[in-house]
């Protein structure tokens, strides 16, 4: 029998107490279980925070969510693929369902990926659900990170989050690698025999570290159970983790929104996580669940009964990784062979090297820097929460669409044999073309890119002054034609001025009162001359003055403008706002 | 032996060893020898209307002897299989100059002026002769024999094919738009020929590098795999990560852009 709740006398000193533990009592934000969890937890007050967060809404703030879904469905369906899959290289005569393999000598690796395929329920769906997500993930990782750094969203106070996701999207890339060489059939085999070939090409220790990773002579018995380790393991223990981080930041700096009536700075306009978002999202989970799934149930994917078991000795056309290695592939046939030299007794690969082994830390470096490179130039410390449209910033998103141009063309170049076929061609032609493109092709790329961003902001600006075109020609009594120009409503001309034009940062004083030259003002001149490339050309938005002067040059307006409280009406709509 | 040895040195024994040889070598070439049954007056009447169709259709690149120009190969030591292989899959006579003669449906000619066209070139200098139908059978899945004498064809296939002609016989590109063609639903005696000819950039696999029995497996295994069903769904020409990647960039990432589009402008 317990005392704990009885009466004691000395209770009546502490009257008061229990007069505020029945406050406590009635004024419980929760009940229920809720109130049960929250007085164990305290969470209450974060969970609301958090279920009252405002989030934007803009398909392409979806990008995101795609890999992350995607990459959930690859954890999830990955378990189920640990049940069977055996990640061991010793040696057994096949004697399972797939007919043509009867009595070939596989690897416990490549049986068990072909019971999983052919003799367990469920198996090849549940693979290739795990491999076609596998694919998405990585092409919805970059696919985000071009919304991310064409809108300008990776600017104060978001640049450790880009910096995250870089590294994000490495590790999405080697997890990839790590399973494409799991199931040990011709074309995984192969492609840990290009690894092994890129780890020796690294100058001086190559040969080194390749028996280091092989643990022995390819190919060993080691290298599918390693990478085994670090495909269930390591890889997706840094991806969850740093994922975690990058999402929490999320929550903690606000999601950035486009520019538009009633966004600011300070603000979030858009709907709460509870419970408009968290139904979208989740169902948003539901649908790529789905459609993944379709594509999985439809479409065969790594066909790897038809590879045959790895041995050293075969090998077949149409030999590549997995698309988001491609580039890197695309590089090793970009490069020509005389780049080979023996020096000191030690051969330099330099036809392999640079592109297997250097392009990946130098790409994933120069896209990892890149937010502090432009806040150097910029000069620019203030907080950045509303996105640059793509064309405000020309000069950035001409960088960006040269740096697509150099991707691409190294990872076209990984599928110059299927192109040669499909398009009966030489295969020696396409591989020439893109060398001569790798060079050519980033800065016409950008050169072109800045100019349409330029010509589109001059149509921004026209349409500002002068209205839409409405089709509707007027014949005056004299005889003359006229189109006639709608005038913008002040929502629709929001989007066409909001944004701000930055001047070229430019040098004044390049010596000290004693005509002694200075050394900050020579690092401010490298950074001028960036300024200049970056700010050089600009199209200043429409200022009021200008607004005004071009209305009375047209005369009265010929469609009835909203006045602004109208407009503030429409405003309305938008249902939350979250100040900062 | 006693008295053979003592009559070795007969001045008679050096003719009488020589007329055995001869005896013995030509009695070993009358049985090895390819014959022909009626090897008459049809067979001469076959290789002359060969020759007259050789010189109306072929002479031109292949000179009116068979004995090669600039525009086309000599022809000695060819023998019917690669005439047989060539003209039957279309590749022969060429359309075009290029730098490979394509395979075509519309097949000029009939198999008998076929037949003999490959007896005329056969008759200029021994080469491979169309393969016997022993070999050209394709072993049907079943038994375990069978089943592994496909496999074991599996295991052929991959070592010596499949590098230009894709794991799956889809085809691969080879240099300055040359290319190995794709091997499904080609007849077994034309992948037979193929091998024992080397049309084209292929090289010859003769009967010492692959046993006729196993090109026989071989041809098999591709019977076996073109005839399977696809476990997978589409195959996406089984081209490899290539066409995956294209699927993951256009269809996969565009539904799904395409979903987040209209849940986008979904009101909440």
């Amino acid at each position: 029998m317990s005392t704990i709740n009885e009466e004691r006398p000395a209770d009546a000193l502490r009257a008061h107490d229990a007069a505020a533990r029945r406050d406590h009592e009635e004024t419980r934000p929760l009940g229920g279980i809720a109130g049960w969890v929250d007085d164990r937890t305290g969470g209450t007050k974060g969970v609301s925070t958090l279920m009252k967060k405002v989030f934007p809404d803009h398909w392409s703030f979806m990008l995101g969510e795609i890999a992350m879904y995607s990459m959930i469905i690859c954890l999830l369906t990955g378990v189920f693929l640990t049940f069977w899959f055996i990640p061991s290289m010793t040696q057994s005569p096949y004697d399972g369902s797939y007919v043509p393999l009867q009595g070939v000598m596989v690897s416990d690796a490549y049986r068990s990926t072909l019971d999983i395929s052919f003799d367990i329920r469920g198996g090849l769906l549940i693979r290739q659900i795990h491999h076609w997500a596998a694919l998405i993930f990585v092409v919805a990782v970059f696919c985000h990170m071009a919304r991310v750094f064409f809108t300008g969203a990776f600017r104060k106070p978001r640049e450790i989050n880009w910096v995250f996701g870089t590294i994000l999207s490495l590790l999405a890339c080697i997890e990839g690698f790590a399973g494409y060489s799991l199931p040990d059939d011709l074309l995984s085999g192969t492609g840990i025999r290009a690894m092994n070939g890129f780890v020796q090409s690294i100058p001086v220790i190559g040969s080194y570290m390749a028996y280091f990773i092989f643990g022995g002579a390819f190919p060993g018995e080691l290298i599918i159970p390693r990478l085994y380790s670090l495909h269930i393991l390591l890889v997706p223990a840094a991806l969850v983790g740093l994922f975690t981080a990058h999402i929490l930041l999320v929550f903690l700096q606000k999601h950035t929104q486009y520019p538009g009536p009633g966004r600011t700075n300070n603000n979030v306009v858009g709907y709460p996580f509870m419970p408009v978002y968290i139904a979208k999202a989740g169902g948003f989970f539901f649908i790529v669940f789905g459609v993944i799934a379709l594509i999985s149930a439809v479409v065969s994917i790594n066909p790897i009964w038809g590879y045959g078991p790895y041995d050293p000795s075969p090998i077949t056309a149409g030999s590549q990784p997995d698309w988001y290695m491609g580039f890197a592939d695309g590089a090793l046939r970009l490069l020509p062979g005389f780049l080979e030299f023996v020096a000191f007794g030690f051969t330099f690969s330099m036809n392999i090297f640079p592109g297997s082994i250097l392009l990946l830390p130098i790409m994933w470096t120069i896209i990892g820097i890149y937010p502090f490179v432009e806040k150097w130039v910029t000069g620019d410390d203030r907080e950045h929460h509303l996105l640059d449209r793509p064309r405000n910033a020309p000069a950035r998103t001409g960088i960006g669409v040269a740096g697509i141009v150099l991707y691409s063309v190294l990872f076209f170049a990984a599928g110059n044999d299927l192109m040669a076929i499909k398009l009966h061609l030489s295969i020696n032609d396409i591989t020439n073309t893109l060398r001569v493109l790798f060079f050519i092709g980033p800065p016409i790329a950008y050169w072109i890119t800045k100019r349409i961003c330029l010509s589109m902001q001059q149509y921004d600006r026209d349409k500002v002054l002068h209205g839409r075109e409405t089709g509707t020609i007027w014949r005056h009594a004299n005889g003359e034609f006229e189109e006639i120009h709608a005038p913008l409503t002040p929502r629709e001309r929001w989007h066409l001025v909001q944004q701000e034009v930055q001047e070229p940062f430019v040098v004044t004083e390049t010596t000290d009162a004693h005509g002694v030259a200075n050394p900050v003002a020579r690092k401010d001149q490298w950074r001028a001359k960036l300024s200049h490339f970056y700010f050089k050309d600009r199209v200043d938005p429409v200022t009021p003055a200008e607004l005004e002067a071009a209305h009375h040059a047209h005369g009265p307006a010929l469609a009835t403008e909203p006045t602004e409280t109208e407009a503030a009406e429409t405003e309305a709509s938008e249902p939350a706002i979250e100040r900062h | 032996m006693k008295a053979l040895a003592a009559r070795r040195r007969h001045p008679a024994a050096i003719a009488l060893l020589i007329l055995v040889g001869l005896l013995v070598t030509g009695g070993a070439y009358s049985f090895a020898a390819p014959k022909d049954a009626n090897a008459s007056a049809a067979a001469a009447d076959t290789v002359a209307q060969g020759k007259t169709l050789f010189l109306a259709n072929c002479a031109s690149c292949h000179g009116t002897g068979a004995q090669g120009t600039n525009e086309g190969p000599s022809l000695y030591g060819v023998g019917a299989a690669a005439v047989d292989f060539q003209m039957s899959t279309g590749r022969m006579p060429m359309t075009s100059p290029n730098v490979q003669a394509p395979a075509q449906q519309d097949i000029k000619f009939t198999s008998d002026q076929i037949a003999a066209i490959a007896a005329f070139v056969a008759s200029l200098a021994p080469g491979p002769a169309v393969p016997d139908q022993q070999y050209t059978t394709v072993i049907e899945p079943g038994t375990q024999e069978n089943n592994e004498a496909i496999a074991r064809g599996g295991e052929i296939f991959r070592v010596n094919c499949a590098m230009c002609h894709n794991f799956a016989g889809a085809g691969g590109a080879l240099t300055r738009g040359k290319y190995a063609p794709p091997l499904q639903g080609i007849d077994p005696v034309h992948i037979y020929e193929a091998m024992v000819t080397g049309p084209q950039s292929m090289p010859v696999f003769s009967d010492t590098n692959i046993k006729p029995a196993s090109k026989q497996q071989l041809i098999s295994y591709l019977h076996a795999i073109e005839n399977r069903p696809e476990q997978g769904g589409m195959t996406l020409g089984n081209l490899g990560p290539v066409s995956e990647g294209l699927f993951a960039w256009t269809f996969g990432i565009g539904i799904l852009i395409g979903c987040a589009i209209w849940l986008g402008k979904k009101a909440a």
